[in-house]
Formats: C-alpha cells, sequence, structure tokens
C-alpha cells in the first residue's frame, strides 16, 4: 500500500463511525418521515402506503399548536436573553474575577437536575395553592397563573436561563474595559457606550444562546404539558398525541416535517440577520 | 442591579429547595407537609424500581459518553484531512444532528426501526428464534447521534487553536505520525474531549424526550420519574432528585477542577 491509499485508508477509518450513525439515526429515519408523510393511516394505526399530499392540507387542524409554538417558543427565547443579559454582563464585568467561575457553575447547576422535577416544582408554586393563593391574604383575589401562557413563560425562562446565561458571559468576559474608559472620556453617555461598545461585542454570544434556547424550546412538550395544562400546547404535544395515542404515523410525520423545515428556515435567517448586522458593527468600529 | 442578580439566584434554586425539603417530609403525600424525616432515601433505596431504572440510565449515559467522545474526537479528526462535497456533506450532517429537535430524533428513529423489524423479524424468529425491538440499545444510539456532534464541533475548535509548529517539531525528531499523535495531538485536544464527554453524560442521564419514544419496555430515571408524576408524586421520587442534584453538583465541581488543571499547560 502507498502513501496515498494509507493516508485515504486513514481518513475512511476516521469518518466511517460518525457516518454510521448519521446514516442510520439521521438521515434514514428522516427519509422515513418523508416518505410516510405522503401516506395515509392504516385503519389499525400506523402508516398505510400511498401518496397524498391530505397530511399537509390538514396540517391547519393542529393549527392551534403552531400558533402556541411559533409565538411563545420565540417569545421565551427573547424573554430569556433579556433577563440573562444583565446577569452575564454582572458575572463579567462586576464580579471579583475570583468568584466569577463558582458564580457561573452556580448559574448553570439547576440545568443538571431532573428537569421533570423542577417543573413539577413550578407546577406547585403557580398552582392554586402556591403564589395566587398569597396574592389573594394581599387582597388579589382571583389570579390564575397555572395552565395559561405566562406560566409556560415563566417556565421557558427558568428551564433556559443556565443555557443563555455561559455564552453571554463568554463573550462579554473578552470586552476589553478600557474601551468603556474610551467611550466614556470621549463623552459617550453610559447608554451609548452600551448601544455602541457592548452590546455589539455580546452579538455573537446572545446569537450562540438564543439558538440553544430555541431548538429546545420548539420541541418541548414538558413544559407546555406541565405548565400550560391542557391549555397552552406546543407542536410537540401534538406530536406525542399523534405518535403515542392516536396513532396516525402520517399525519404526525408531516406535523414533524414542518417542525424541522420551519426550524431550519428561522435558524437560517436568524444567523444572517446577526451576521449581516455583526459584519456592519465591525465595520463602523474599524 | 445586585438586588436583580440576588433575585435570579433565588428564583432558580427556590423550586430546588423546595424538592430538597420536601424529600425529608415524613407524610405519605409530597406537597403536605407532616414533620421531618429520611425514611424516604431508605425506601428510595430499596425500591427495586428506582434501583434498575438509575442502572438503565447510567449504563446509557456512560456508554453514550464514551462513544460520543470517541466518534466525535474521530470525526473532527477526519475532517481536518477531507475537502470539496465530503467536506461540506459532513459539515451539513453534522449541524443536522445538532439543529433537529429531540422530539423529532425521538419519533422519527421510532417509526423507522419499528417499521424496520416489522420487516425483519418475522425472518429472523424463523431462523434464530429471537426479535429485534427498542430498548436500551436504541435510547444510546439515539443520544450518541447527537453527541457526536457536539464532541465534534468542541474538538475542531480545540483543533483549530492549536500551535501546529508542535506537530512539526515532532515531525522533525523523527517521530512516526502515531507518535506524534499520542504524544502531542491527544494531551492537547484532552480538555474538549473531557468536556464533550460530560457534556454527553450529563445529556444522556437527563434526557426524556428521546428515551420515552425509543426506550420501548426499558425503564429510565427520567421515564420512571415522569411515570411517577402521573401517579402523583411521593417524597420518595424528591428523595432520588436530591440525590441525583448532589452527584451532579459533586461531578459538576470534579470537572471544574479538572478542566482547569487541563487549561494551564496550554496557556
Amino acid at each position: 500500500m502507498n502513501d496515498k491509499q494509507h493516508s485515504r485508508a486513514v481518513t475512511v477509518a476516521l469518518l466511517a463511525p460518525a457516518g454510521v450513525f448519521f446514516f442510520f439515526l439521521l438521515v434514514l429515519p428522516m427519509v422515513v418521515v418523508l416518505v410516510f408523510s405522503f401516506g395515509e393511516r392504516a385503519p389499525a394505526g400506523g402508516y398505510a402506503p400511498a401518496f397524498t399530499f391530505d397530511n399537509y392540507l390538514n396540517l391547519p387542524a393542529r393549527g392551534k399548536a403552531f400558533f402556541n409554538t411559533l409565538t411563545l417558543a420565540p417569545l421565551g427565547t427573547l424573554l430569556t436573553a433579556i433577563i440573562a443579559f444583565p446577569v452575564a454582563y454582572y458575572l463579567a464585568v462586576r464580579v471579583h474575577p475570583k468568584w466569577r467561575v463558582t458564580m457561573l457553575v452556580l448559574i448553570m447547576a439547576p440545568f443538571w437536575t431532573s428537569q421533570l422535577l423542577r417543573y413539577y416544582a413550578w407546577m406547585m408554586i403557580l398552582g392554586s395553592k402556591g403564589i395566587p393563593s398569597w396574592l389573594a391574604l394581599l387582597g388579589f383575589g382571583d389570579i390564575r397563573l397555572i395552565n395559561t401562557p405566562w406560566a409556560v413563560l415563566i417556565g421557558a425562562v427558568y428551564g433556559f436561563l443556565p443555557l443563555m446565561v455561559p455564552p453571554i458571559y463568554v463573550s462579554l468576559e473578552k470586552l476589553d474595559k478600557r474601551l468603556l474608559e474610551a467611550s466614556a472620556d470621549l463623552g459617550a453617555t453610559p447608554v451609548a457606550t452600551f448601544l455602541q461598545i457592548t452590546l455589539p461585542l455580546a452579538i455573537p454570544g446572545v446569537a450562540t444562546g438564543s439558538m440553544l434556547v430555541f431548538i429546545l424550546l420548539m420541541g418541548d412538550f414538558i413544559l407546555p404539558q406541565y405548565l400550560g395544562g391542557g391549555k397552552v400546547f406546543f407542536i410537540g404535544n401534538a406530536l406525542v398525541d399523534l405518535f403515542l395515542q392516536s396513532r396516525n404515523w402520517p399525519y404526525g410525520a408531516a406535523v414533524s416535517v414542518a417542525l424541522v423545515l420551519i426550524m431550519l428556515a428561522t435558524i437560517y435567517f436568524y444567523m444572517r440577520f446577526i451576521l449581516s448586522r455583526g459584519d456592519r458593527r465591525r465595520a463602523v468600529l474599524v | 442591579m445586585r438586588y436583580f442578580i440576588a433575585f435570579i439566584y433565588f428564583f432558580l434554586y427556590a423550586p430546588i429547595l423546595l424538592i430538597v425539603a420536601l424529600s425529608f417530609n415524613s407524610g405519605r403525600q409530597a406537597f403536605v407537609w407532616k414533620g421531618i424525616s429520611t425514611e424516604w432515601y431508605g425506601k428510595a433505596f430499596s425500591n427495586p424500581l428506582i434501583t434498575e431504572a438509575l442502572t438503565t440510565s447510567l449504563t446509557i449515559a456512560l456508554s453514550t459518553a464514551f462513544l460520543s467522545a470517541i466518534f466525535g474526537t474521530l470525526l473532527a479528526l477526519g475532517l481536518e484531512r477531507v475537502k470539496g462535497w465530503l467536506r461540506v456533506l459532513f459539515d451539513v450532517l453534522t449541524y443536522t444532528a445538532i439543529m433537529v429537535p429531540g422530539i423529532v430524533i425521538g419519533i422519527s428513529t421510532l417509526i423507522a426501526f419499528v417499521t424496520l423489524f416489522d420487516l425483519v423479524n418475522p425472518t429472523l424468529e424463523a431462523a434464530m428464534g429471537w426479535r429485534l425491538q427498542m430498548g436500551t440499545w436504541a435510547v444510546i444510539a439515539a443520544h450518541v447521534l447527537f453527541n457526536i456532534a457536539v464532541v465534534a464541533l468542541l474538538v475542531r475548535a480545540r483543533l483549530q487553536g492549536m500551535d501546529r509548529s508542535l506537530i512539526e517539531a515532532s515531525e522533525d525528531l523523527y517521530a512516526t505520525p502515531a507518535g506524534t499523535f499520542v504524544q502531542i495531538v491527544l494531551p492537547l485536544l484532552a480538555p474538549a474531549i473531557l468536556a464533550g464527554f460530560l457534556l454527553a453524560f450529563t445529556f444522556s442521564f437527563e434526557d426524556f424526550i428521546i428515551a420515552y419514544f425509543v426506550a420501548g419496555p426499558d425503564v429510565t430515571l427520567p421515564i420512571y420519574v415522569f411515570s411517577s408524576i402521573r401517579r402523583g408524586v411521593t417524597p420518595e421520587i424528591n428523595a432520588v432528585g436530591t440525590i441525583v442534584l448532589l452527584s451532579s453538583l459533586l461531578l459538576l465541581i470534579v470537572a471544574q477542577w479538572v478542566l482547569r488543571r487541563g487549561e494551564k499547560p496550554v496557556n
């Protein structure tokens, strides 16, 4: 075997294991889902071969799930980013360097405990015996939190703050404090300094964190099930119902395809927007 | 600002403290306080359903972490050596594996494999007397898919920041390619591989959504927690949650310590 053949054999050996997983657990299942989405529901549930667009034309029947997901997932992501930003800023700029990592780890730690139990605890906190009953003592009667979009948004911020803070922290930590001083010396107001220096530098971190949270929120079904009750349901809940309860696989497959397409399109346009903004800012800074 | 930060930490930890506090409840119902006791910790550990679920979850998480760390590193090294369409194909697959929501991975894996098994099982059963079914192995496979991509991205970032002159020096000193890899490249990549290993472990141990679809008759800890929340929570589940919380905190502290030690020589 000559050198070139040897080198090629090594490359194939390196890529083969990942290639096998990509093929059998990503490409093949996606092709099956795509094929099924044009099929019909078998009488006993499952899939029967056919070629029809009915499943796609029927998507509006689950419009409510799409509407809830497509409003609450971006809104939840935005809210999480807005709350995470000052936390990340405080940790990166104000906290003594000795304590930074510890405080960051404390932000992340809740994510590594049972998600199910934490949302269950929130069910109790937001339920009629939790916060609403304390508010009633203060004279605010008849406030309902659980099973409302508000509960889902609180849960989203709670659940994903630990994932949003670290990437923003990482991009802000690189911030050269002298830039802030220079900006102030040149007569910029704190607001102008923030908008022109801090925020543009943090954009990559905000983009990474938001994407991570958005992907997880779009596919979630535990959060809406626990905190939204039967009232505020996501596409994930529709999928659980279609695949495990009503066993309408072709329709469920069409819903999955729609979900994946919406996600890919959103991420594509979001990244393009972020990149073009980032470049313009960089150009201005130079 | 200070008060806001304090509130955020309170917001993050209040529900967790509630779980920890209620694990010491002596009453049967998790959320009706009867008095302090540690009896539920004993009960949790003598409950075979819980110990079995814990064993299943640990098996899945450890296998996932090992396989993803190895295959993900190989993928990152392999990607360095290819150009053109093959490079683009593997890049697209890597990012797709991360971007497709877990629920879609779970569902598509379920229907693809169940359909496949329905085709081959009659033959298999006639020929060898056993049949393929979903289970622990499918959970591991689906978890490895996602985590291979995560490890590959971490290792690749590390590779790109690596000092090439070290490799050249090693080659100049007549080290074999294998020798250079083991003595130079691998130690430099170790922190990224370790970080990937830990991420894969925690992701896999915590995952409910994918396992819910592909675990078949097997029960992981999150699946057990889910079904017991459905039946009505007892302090037993809170005790399990508390133990898991303490072990993850411990793991996180150890990981932090190891990573910091690993970072130093590079700087």
